[in-house]
């Protein structure tokens, strides 16, 4: 047993499993053994990397390969009679291919299109809006051989409700470049200075300082750094980052070269998730432009001129991705698990190397805090939470889409703003976030409380809040990336717990359970997903007691518990009466 | 050399060395922290299994993942840390398949140690019953997949001469398992797949014909170098008042073997003490079919595989005021539960279709309104009743399961040793 040495650079793996999944439509044993050769590394282990990541399939799927968002969102606006449309038009079933082997139908996790459901990828280019018409005529466009590219659906920047010019920090006017040009007024020391002086924060989620965390890598020894771009949107409800990819990648692009200025790093990636496979182009064209302008590589104008290269690497169909170091796993090659935290990105990062890790919306915010100045930035928001914020509002309102708003914002007014009405609850911050009642209490978007990372998901009184916490529960038992104990069968036993009380068998102590099972995941699980995956199950129970207490009853916690015996020996009846008399045939 | 820096472990300083892993510097103090997935070898530590969660500075981690640094506050001993580990050795045996009297690790069997050594007697989570392959492809070796934790520990140590992998993650989510390349496995020698089967903290690797070479008695849990507190004072049994009536038990055997009955008969001259003690209502010792009276305690064996069972389950805590479950069966299904992965007309066409011979070659099903119906799966008692105790064990040791009877009677609920839960 000799640890592995020297083995050949596997970054260029998932480019490769890409490659072959577009072309072949899966990949294939023969395509395995083929790159464990190439790569010199065992069968399993790329099977290993393959099974991660779920736009990779090992059966043939489709020459149209469809996926249908699965997220809460989409259930609510009729993905079961997308699903069936799908499935009358094509012949395939959910989850196969038609026996034809043209149509793969596939449910997928949240596409970032909630404020167009019902949404689908096919040949992972969008479509939005459906219907049931809409799909069939769909099909038959396909089944004519009419491309993909022409039938897919523009999708619209969708803002809604702008903040006025002189409060607007991301969505106003913007010419590629534009926020470059104080660099030339501005050493590497400076603009870090801007940057730290704006107070902004990172709004993965984290809400780390942006200025601390670039100063962290800046002061680390070393030539070799990266800047990466975080643009996995993976939580569902979220697609503020689709918008800002799609109508300004150049403002994102900015951000991450003063990154690379404050911090000495000559090299970048965007990490780009799958689902926005469609996003592609523009991007390559806005990087290429910024090569023509020579505001990317070797040359690039400021006080000091300095040298960055930006990349784009696609990931492949995984939530999980969007956790900072299964992030920089994927970008080498690997299965996309989160790292052990022994080292701060910072310190050690991709490829072991010091590496600023933000989200698409920070390297905008950046870049605005650059072009605009730290005091334009300070002044707006609240003492705790500086600058602006943006919103994707999706879910039962009539004006969903994206808002940008000051941090401080109260929600009653941006719901009253989305056309949220009958409100029952809304979920912030996505599946991973909390779930809250709009009609108790004044709550705002800020440190100390509603300290949203861009989803906010409404449900109107209609809807049934346990149906909304089981599709997030199963939504994490899919996504875990399987690693730790408490995520992996902490998940997979919530979605039991959550069957069962939706089967009217809870009992009063389920409730202490399921608190007693979340604070063990939340402790011990290894990473941000383990731990906040019961996060919205907590609230929403603590938040509407009144509609629980129906799933928790009362009456069985003396004696017997309940126990459906009429289902339990359902299958007996069943295959009694089936199998009596059958002819013996062996 | 490592510089020797002063750190806090529950409250007391001590001296470790600076950088050195954080289980290995609680365990050096003295402290006792389980883990499961941490290999001393293994670099960085895998930190897969959460088991050796503690407090450093206030936050929780898992100790393996944390190295020594000066001034570090290490807490390792509260109710609730407690508690959170024991919930993670529970959570490993509910998602797994663990069938330990069936297992050849037994005995040698971490997740089997710690169970004992935590005091897991039924897990608070219920079973998970996925059904998991057992891959005999391989050359050498056998790969039981219902028994694996995911500990990673022989992804990341067994490679093959050439450096390759022979076993990787794959798979995501709920659905992760570790999967052996049969090309590397070939090129194991046969010391290299033994020490695999060693690394394996479970009973997920085997090598064929090696898997039982160390006897039962002399394996690792059975020694009592391995940390386990040996049998401390002699517990005190608790007496009746003089004068007081006979306290009244009724037992049943539910989709169970009688074993645990047998083991119950099994204390010897100490019958005619317990004679003096107590009564039998209904029982199969005493063929009372009916409650004649209130019971004071209901021993249950096994789980609930039919209608009946649950009947009988429901009715004996109605008429019982403490219900204790005796053995694995009656915990979360045990052996019985062997069939929870296979459809019930698999079930029924195996015992009746398959294996009978009959001229008009005519498959019967027993099927008659007398005759109990199958559940869809056999379940715990808890799943079905609220019950107050449980003995674990396979069977129980006799003298065990009178102690925690007498105590339930008489005083009060009785601490396991490990001694006497012991199974293997």
């Amino acid at each position: 047993m000799k640890p592995a040495t020297d083995l050949p650079d596997r970054r260029t793996l998932l480019n490769d499993l890409w490659a072959i999944q577009l072309e072949k439509r899966h990949i294939s044993d023969q395509d395995i053994k083929a790159l464990a050769e190439q790569y010199q590394l065992s069968e399993v282990e790329i099977e290993g990397v393959v099974s991660f990541y779920h736009f990779f399939h090992r059966q043939p799927a489709g020459q149209y390969t469809i996926y249908i968002n699965n997220s809460v969102t989409a259930m609510h606006s009729g993905m079961g009679a997308i699903i069936a449309a799908f499935e009358e038009a094509t012949g395939a079933r959910i989850g196969q291919t038609d026996p034809t082997g043209v149509f793969g139908l596939y449910e997928t996790s949240c596409i970032g299109l909630s404020d167009l459901e019902p949404a689908a990828l096919i040949n992972f280019q969008p479509f939005i809006n459906l219907t049931p018409q809409k799909v069939k005529a769909l099909v038959w466009q396909l089944r004519r051989g009419v491309p993909v590219e022409q039938l897919a659906d523009p999708i619209p920047q969708h803002l809604q409700h702008p903040l006025p010019p002189d409060r607007a920090v991301l969505l106003r006017p913007f010419l590629p470049g534009q926020t470059l040009k104080p660099l030339l007024q501005l050493d590497p020391e400076e603009a870090l200075s801007t940057l730290e002086a704006s107070g902004l924060r990172g709004m993965g989620g984290a809400f780390f300082p942006a200025g601390k965390k670039w100063r962290m890598c800046r002061e680390q020894p070393g030539g070799e750094k990266y800047i990466l771009c975080n643009a996995d949107e993976g939580e569902p409800g979220t697609f503020k980052d689709r918008m800002l990819l799609q109508y300004l990648p150049g403002l994102v692009i900015d951000g991450m070269i003063h990154a690379a200025y404050a911090t000495g790093a000559a090299e970048g990636w965007i990490y780009l998730r799958g689902e926005y496979r469609w996003l592609l182009p523009v991007l390559e064209a806005a990087i290429k432009a910024y090569y023509d302008e020579g505001w990317l590589g070797a040359q690039i104008p400021a006080k000091t001129p300095f040298r960055f290269d930006l990349h784009i690497q696609l990931g492949a169909g995984a939530y999980v991705c969007g956790e900072e170091t299964a992030m920089m796993n994927s970008l080498e090659g690997l299965r996309g698990e989160p790292r052990v935290r022994t080292y701060f990105p910072v310190e050690r990062g991709y490829r072991q190397k010091p590496t600023v890790v933000n989200n698409v919306e920070t390297f905008a915010a950046a870049a605005r805090v650059i072009e605009l100045g730290a005091g334009y930035f300070a002044a707006l928001g609240t003492p705790q939470m500086k600058g602006t914020r943006l919103l994707s509002i999706a879910g039962d309102c009539e004006r969903p889409g994206i808002y940008e708003i000051e941090w401080g914002t109260r929600l009653a007014e941006v719901l009253d703003w989305a056309g949220a009405t009958s409100t029952l609850a809304v979920q912030i911050s996505g599946p991973s976030g909390q779930c809250i009642d709009p009609n108790y209490g004044d709550r705002r978007f800020d440190w100390d409380d509603l300290r949203c990372g861009g989803a906010v998901t409404v449900f109107n009184t209609q809807r049934d809040l346990l149906q909304i916490l089981r599709n997030f529960s199963k939504f994490f038992a899919e996504e875990s990336c399987g690693v730790c104990t408490p995520c992996r069968a902490g998940n997979f036993i919530f979605t039991r717990k959550l069957d069962k009380l939706a089967k009217g068998l809870g009992r009063a102590d389920d409730y202490l359970e399921i608190q007693n099972w979340s604070n063990i995941m939340r402790q011990t699980s290894r990473c941000g997903l383990g731990r906040a995956a019961t996060n919205a199950l907590l609230t929403a129970i603590e938040n509407f007691p009144g509609y629980f207490t129906r799933y928790f009853n009362p009456k069985s916690a003396a004696g017997a518990q309940p126990f459906d015996l009429e289902a339990a020996v359902s299958d007996y009846r069943q295959a009694v009466n089936k199998t009596l008399g059958t002819i013996k045939t062996d | 050399m490592a510089k020797a820096v002063s750190i806090q472990i529950d409250g007391i300083e001590v001296q470790a060395e600076e950088g050195q892993n954080l289980v290995d510097a609680i365990r050096g103090a003295g402290v006792f922290i389980p883990s499961l997935c941490y290999y001393e070898h293994i670099q960085p530590p895998l930190g897969t299994c959460r088991v050796c969660t503690v407090l450093v500075n206030g936050k929780p981690t898992a100790s393996c993942t944390a190295t020594v640094k000066p001034g570090m506050k290490v807490v390792t001993q509260t109710k609730e840390l407690e508690d959170v580990r024991k919930g993670m050795v529970e959570m490993l045996f509910a998602e797994g398949n663990h069938f330990c009297p069936a297992c050849e690790k037994s005995g040698d069997c971490d997740l089997q140690g710690l169970g004992y050594r935590l005091g897991v007697t039924a897990t608070r989570f219920p079973h998970l019953f996925v059904n998991r392959l057992i891959d005999y492809r391989p050359e050498r070796m056998v790969i039981d997949h219902n028994r694996c934790i995911r500990c990673r520990r022989c992804v990341e140590e067994v490679r093959t001469e050439a450096g390759k992998a022979v076993f990787s993650f794959v798979n995501r989510g709920k659905n992760t398992v570790v999967a052996i390349d049969y090309g590397a496995e070939s090129e194991l020698s046969e010391a290299e797949a033994l020490q695999a089967m060693h690394l394996c903290p479970v009973g997920a690797i085997l090598v064929r014909g090696k898997s039982l070479a160390r006897p039962v008695g002399e394996r690792k849990y059975d020694q009592p170098e391995q940390g386990w507190r040996k049998e401390e004072e002699a517990v005190d049994v608790p007496q009746p008042k003089p004068g007081a009536p006979k306290k009244v038990i009724a037992t049943t055997s539910l989709a169970g073997c009688f074993g645990c009955h047998m083991s119950l008969l099994d204390i010897d001259e100490e019958l005619l003490d317990a004679v003096e003690l107590v009564a039998f209502s209904k029982s199969p010792l005493t063929d009372i079919k009916a409650f004649d009276r209130r019971c004071d305690v209901g021993i249950i064996e096994g789980g609930c595989c039919n209608s009946e069972n649950v009947e009988v389950l429901r009715a004996f805590r109605e008429h019982c005021d403490i219900l204790i479950g005796v053995g694995e069966c009656a915990i979360w299904g045990g052996l019985p539960a062997m069939r929870n992965f296979i459809p019930i007309e698999e079930c029924l066409l195996e015992a009746y279709g398959r294996t009978t011979e009959l001229e008009d070659s005519k498959v019967v099903i027993p099927k008659h309104e007398d005759l109990p119906e199958l559940l869809d799966r056999v379940y715990g008692c808890q799943e079905i009743v609220r019950m107050d105790y449980f003995i674990p064990g396979c069977p129980p040791d006799a003298r065990h399961i009178w102690k925690v009877i007498k105590h339930a009677l008489f005083g009060q609920p009785y601490a396991l040793t490990h001694e006497e839960f012991k199974y293997d």
